[in-house]
């Protein structure tokens, strides 16, 4: 793990393995999340990701491998037993209650006193910002609230862990935006271990302190937002992690750090070596490079310092303000994607303008493939 | 239940007006087995240009259809005897009968006597006599040979082992067991309550005895014939077939007389094919019918010599089931005068009810 | 011209439901209602009055008939209830596809045959020479035959069977509304497997369990041939003696007043069941 000095670990894994008949879902994960951190699985859909989650609640029982919550492992205890709390990916608030019973449903069940229930529900209501809504019945809720109340609900009871399934899978745009930030600072508020699943690499990247890139069972890397965008292990988490150009192409030779390439449209690149497989001349190799790194300077200007510069023709402008984007057609063929900065003013770039790309070997991430 | 009737009287309404323009359409509403798939061929052929409709049901359920459309939606009916003069006076459902225009010299005198005795109403007569019958008792004699009388399914030696029709049979048959009349009753409702509440005592008393009150032929059947049941009150045609399949099951007209009925013919207050009415009476007089009759209905015609006209195998479980004596002794339902059907109902109700055993 | 076409075309589409409501089931009920309280003072001669109810209040045999009507009906509920939950659970929760249309199928194989067949059915297995009784024989366990028809559990048996259907189609529709995480959040969140029956599951299905306690209910009180096919000597039940004041007695008013006497007690007994569970029609029966 990557903060080896925190010595008490919420949530532990140690080579969790999950088969369905002859499937394995889940292929001997292991990693240990430290008290009080935002940790998100990220990986596409049917990566074992929910299996994962499922494991960790108690409804799914591992086919091999250990889990362990504060130190204790909970393998053979029930999903009731677990101070393990889950946001369902729908929420799963029970509709026959209203928001007052939601929450005391758990407190009832762990034996809270009838008069502590009162104290502690409103106690929690007031956390989550939304004090008058006890008497509310769930279908009154708008989604953003019912999405507090569902984390409420959990947070009641003091988990050790909290478990959200994609919740904001089923919000509009404007308001996941809004409760990405919100749920970052209801972690921080209630300093509890949330173990976040998405697709979403977006949603990962901002909330969390950890992010482990899952693929096909098995976890790609672990590590901060920053490293695991800067500094991808595997081609994998280097192509789901931001986005890229991406080539594949084959390795022709080595030159100190740089390593130069052929990609299979015929561009001749130098990049640097990544991830741990050695790569020589006639190695396949994969290659990515993000947008933001390419500069685009007009044929007729200088162009800056770089390892590498392509010439070609702007095939398309997609303008989103300042992340702004031109989709560039080397004589080559294909398409690399470059971020621009436009003004609005006559010098802005449009199609059909002829350009040149520059980018740095180091900006160059190469795989072996 | 309850819209039931309503229903049905809608749908007979509706029926009536479909039927209304081809008068050429019998529709007869009559017995189970009473109008046999081989006698309406013979007619339709005969009369190319009548076709027979019927519909099946019971006296009861008869009185209660004609009286659902004040006597619309059949042409001709057949309850039995003692059915006709009442529904007559309350609800007036048949029409007079020409006379004139039916075989009445072909019919047997005792009966078409008790016929027309029964249903003249102001000078009119309303029925004639078709099929006849009686309802008595029926045993297994290998396991119940001292059966003879009513009051013997409630002797304690068959307990659990007879049965009876909770219906207005056992009534009578009951208080003639008693030693009283409860036709000549009649004349004095006060006295036939009275006589009435001293049966239901008596059957109340008598309902630990008894296994299960039957329904209808079937069950009953089923229950003589697996042993069951060794004895039980029963209409004779169910007894002679499962004679039939085992000789030791006889009818026993009991020792105060057979009940007997009559099934008649009526022509319904709105009936509108009274031609082809008359028609199907006169032609389920010739005897070669008559035999066709008999061995679907398994009752005997009311035309002299009947007996003679039924099949073989019914013709030996009548003569084993009746002496001449019998003949002699035989008691015909007399007419119900308004309001009884109403009293026996709720006395019926009553031992129904009662948690005898 | 539009306007008043499409006027037309929902006045077309709806007539056949209006005369079916008017002409089946709201006129013979008037008529029923009209019927009962029509008294018969002489043949052919009638009175306005409510002899026909007083008659009902005052003969012990007719209430206690209804009475016993009543509970035999809510413990045929009861039973159906408890039967039919896990099957539709299982149904809706637990079972594949394949294996929830063969189940349904099997629910509904009782009513594939009509009343008067399925109580014989039912005759031929628990008469004393039927099925049942000469296994036990033959088995040993009995020297001679045992009865087990013509009593009121019989009836019971019958009758459970000819209405689990009904009762099991609306709990599957809304236990299958239900999805399987707010079981899981159920114990999730603490509860063990009473509470989230008790809790959850239940309270979930409620609209469904009073929809189907409701329609057994009313089909049940309303039945006519397995309760006398099956029925012993005492096991009398209301529809009856609707029939015998119908048919036997010839008395038409006694039976309307029994008949509207029966609309309103059950109607009476589902007013208090959906009081009790805190459910309306509307999000009960007419949701389903």
């Amino acid at each position: 793990m990557t903060d080896q000095t925190t010595a008490a670990f919420d949530l532990d894994c140690e080579g969790v393995t999950k088969n369905f008949g002859t499937f394995r879902a889940v292929d001997g994960v292991s990693f240990s999340i430290p008290t009080g951190t935002f940790f998100s699985i990220l990986g596409p859909s049917g990566c074992g990701k929910t299996t994962l989650m499922r494991m960790i609640a108690g409804f799914e029982e591992p086919s091999a491998g250990d889990i362990r919550i504060k130190g204790k492992s909970v393998l053979s205890v029930p999903p009731n037993k677990r101070n393990v709390k889950m946001v369902f990916q729908h929420l799963a608030l029970f509709p026959m209650m209203d928001v007052h019973d939601n929450i005391a449903y758990g407190l009832r069940c762990a034996g809270v006193p009838k008069a502590e229930i009162g104290a502690r529900v409103a106690d929690v209501l007031e956390r989550v910002a939304l004090p008058d809504l006890a008497r509310r019945q769930i279908h009154q809720l708008s989604g953003g609230q019912k999405q507090r109340i569902a984390i409420a609900r959990c947070m009641a009871l003091n988990p050790d862990v909290l478990l959200l399934d994609e919740p904001l899978g089923a919000l509009d745009l404007k308001l996941r935006e809004a409760m990405k930030i919100e749920l970052k600072l209801l972690q921080h508020q209630f300093d509890t271990t949330f173990v976040y699943i998405t697709h979403d690499q977006s949603e990962a990247l901002v909330m969390s302190d950890y992010v482990a890139v899952m693929n096909a069972g098995r976890f790609e890397q672990i590590g901060r937002p920053e490293e695991l965008y800067h500094a991808p292990a595997t081609a994998f988490v280097a192509g789901f992690v931001g986005d890229s150009n991406r080539w594949s192409g084959t390795a022709r030779g080595t030159e100190g750090e740089t390593v130069h390439i052929e990609t299979e449209t015929g561009l001749a690149l130098g990049g640097s070596p990544r991830g741990t497989a050695p790569i020589a001349a006639g190695t396949a190799v994969e290659v990515f490079v993000r947008p933001e790194f390419i500069t685009v300077t007009r044929a007729t200007e200088p162009a800056p310092e770089a390892a590498n510069h392509h010439d070609g023709t702007i095939d398309s402008v997609l303008f989103n303000g300042a992340n702004s984007r031109v989709l560039v057609r080397p004589p080559a063929g294909g398409l690399i994607e470059a971020d621009v900065t436009l003004t609005g003013g006559t010098s802005d770039l449009r199609a059909g303008d002829a350009v040149r790309l520059s980018w740095d070997a180091a900006q160059t991430m190469v795989f072996a493939a | 239940m309850k819209s039931h009737a309503l229903a049905a009287a809608v749908a007979l309404t509706a029926t009536g007006l479909a039927t209304a323009g081809s008068a050429e359409t019998l529709r007869l509403l009559t017995w189970g087995s009473y109008a046999p798939d081989a006698l309406i061929e013979k007619f339709e052929e005969m009369y190319p240009d009548i076709e027979v409709e019927v519909t099946y049901s019971n006296n009861e359920e008869m009185i209660a259809k004609l009286r659902a459309t004040g006597g619309a939606g059949f042409d001709l009916a057949q309850p039995s005897h003692d059915r006709i003069y009442a529904p007559q006076i309350e609800y007036e459902i048949y029409k007079p009968l020409d006379l004139t225009k039916i075989n009445t010299g072909a019919m047997s005198k005792v009966h078409l006597d008790a016929v027309l005795e029964n249903t003249t109403i102001d000078g009119e007569v309303y029925a004639v006599p078709h099929q006849w019958g009686t309802s008595g008792l029926m045993a297994n004699t290998s396991l119940a040979p001292d059966v003879s009388g009513w009051g013997d399914l409630c002797d304690s030696q068959y307990a659990g082992k007879t049965s009876m029709r909770l219906r207005r049979t056992i009534l009578l048959g009951t208080a003639f067991a008693m030693g009283e009349d409860p036709f000549a009753a009649y004349a004095d409702l006060d006295a036939y309550q009275d006589l009435l509440d001293r049966v239901a005592d008596e059957l109340i008393e008598c309902k630990a005895n008894i296994k299960a009150y039957w329904q209808g032929g079937d069950d009953l059947s089923a229950m003589m014939l697996s042993g069951e049941i060794v004895a039980s009150e029963t209409w004779d045609s169910t007894a002679y077939k499962l004679y039939n399949e085992n000789p030791d099951i006889v009818f026993i007209p009991p020792e105060t007389g057979a009940l007997t009925w009559i099934d008649t013919f009526v022509i319904p207050a709105k009936g509108q094919a009274d031609d082809a009415a008359y028609k199907w009476i006169n032609f389920v007089l010739d005897p070669e019918n008559i035999k066709i009759m008999s061995a679907s209905t398994g009752a005997i015609a009311a035309v002299p010599g009947g007996t003679e006209l039924l099949p073989e195998d019914k013709r030996a479980a009548v003569s084993a089931a009746f002496s001449d004596e019998d003949i002699e002794n035989l008691k015909f339902f007399a007419n119900i005068p308004p309001g009884v059907e109403d009293m026996e109902g709720k006395t019926l109700e009553k031992i129904k009810a009662a948690t005898g055993g | 011209m539009s306007r008043d076409a499409r006027r037309l075309s929902l006045i077309l589409l709806f007539a056949p439901f209006a005369l079916w409501i008017l002409l089946l089931i709201a006129l013979p009920h008037l008529g029923i209602l009209a019927l009962s309280m029509r008294e018969k003072v002489a043949p052919r001669v009638y009175e306005f009055g409510f002899g026909n109810y007083a008659e009902f209040i005052t003969e012990p045999i007719y209430w206690n008939t209804l009475l016993r009507t009543g509970s035999m009906s809510l413990l045929v509920t009861f039973l159906a209830l408890i039967i039919g939950f896990p099957i539709a659970y299982y149904i809706a929760k637990i079972a594949g596809k394949r294996a929830r249309g063969a189940l349904f199928l099997m629910c509904l194989i009782p009513l594939w045959v009509s009343d008067l067949i399925r109580a014989f059915g039912w005759i031929l297995l628990l008469r004393e020479s039927g099925v049942i009784s000469r296994s036990l024989q033959w088995m040993g366990l009995t020297q001679s035959g045992i009865e087990f028809l013509y009593n009121d559990a019989a009836v019971i048996v019958g009758l459970v069977y000819t209405v689990i259907l009904f009762m099991i189609v609306p709990l599957v529709s809304t236990l299958d509304g239900m999805g399987d995480d707010m079981i899981e959040a159920g114990y999730n969140l603490g509860g063990n497997s009473l509470t989230v029956l008790r809790r959850i599951i239940v309270p979930y299905a409620m609209p469904g369990i009073v929809a189907g306690c409701i329609v057994v209910f009313m089909m049940t009180a309303g039945s006519y041939l397995t309760p006398i096919l099956l029925g012993g000597k005492n096991s009398s039940w209301f529809t009856e003696q609707i029939y015998n004041q119908f048919i036997s007695r010839f008395n038409w008013e006694g039976g309307a007043a029994f008949g509207v006497l029966l609309l309103l007690f059950t109607s009476g007994v589902v007013w208090i069941g959906l009081r009790l569970s805190g459910q309306s029609l509307a999000n009960t029966v007419a949701r389903s």
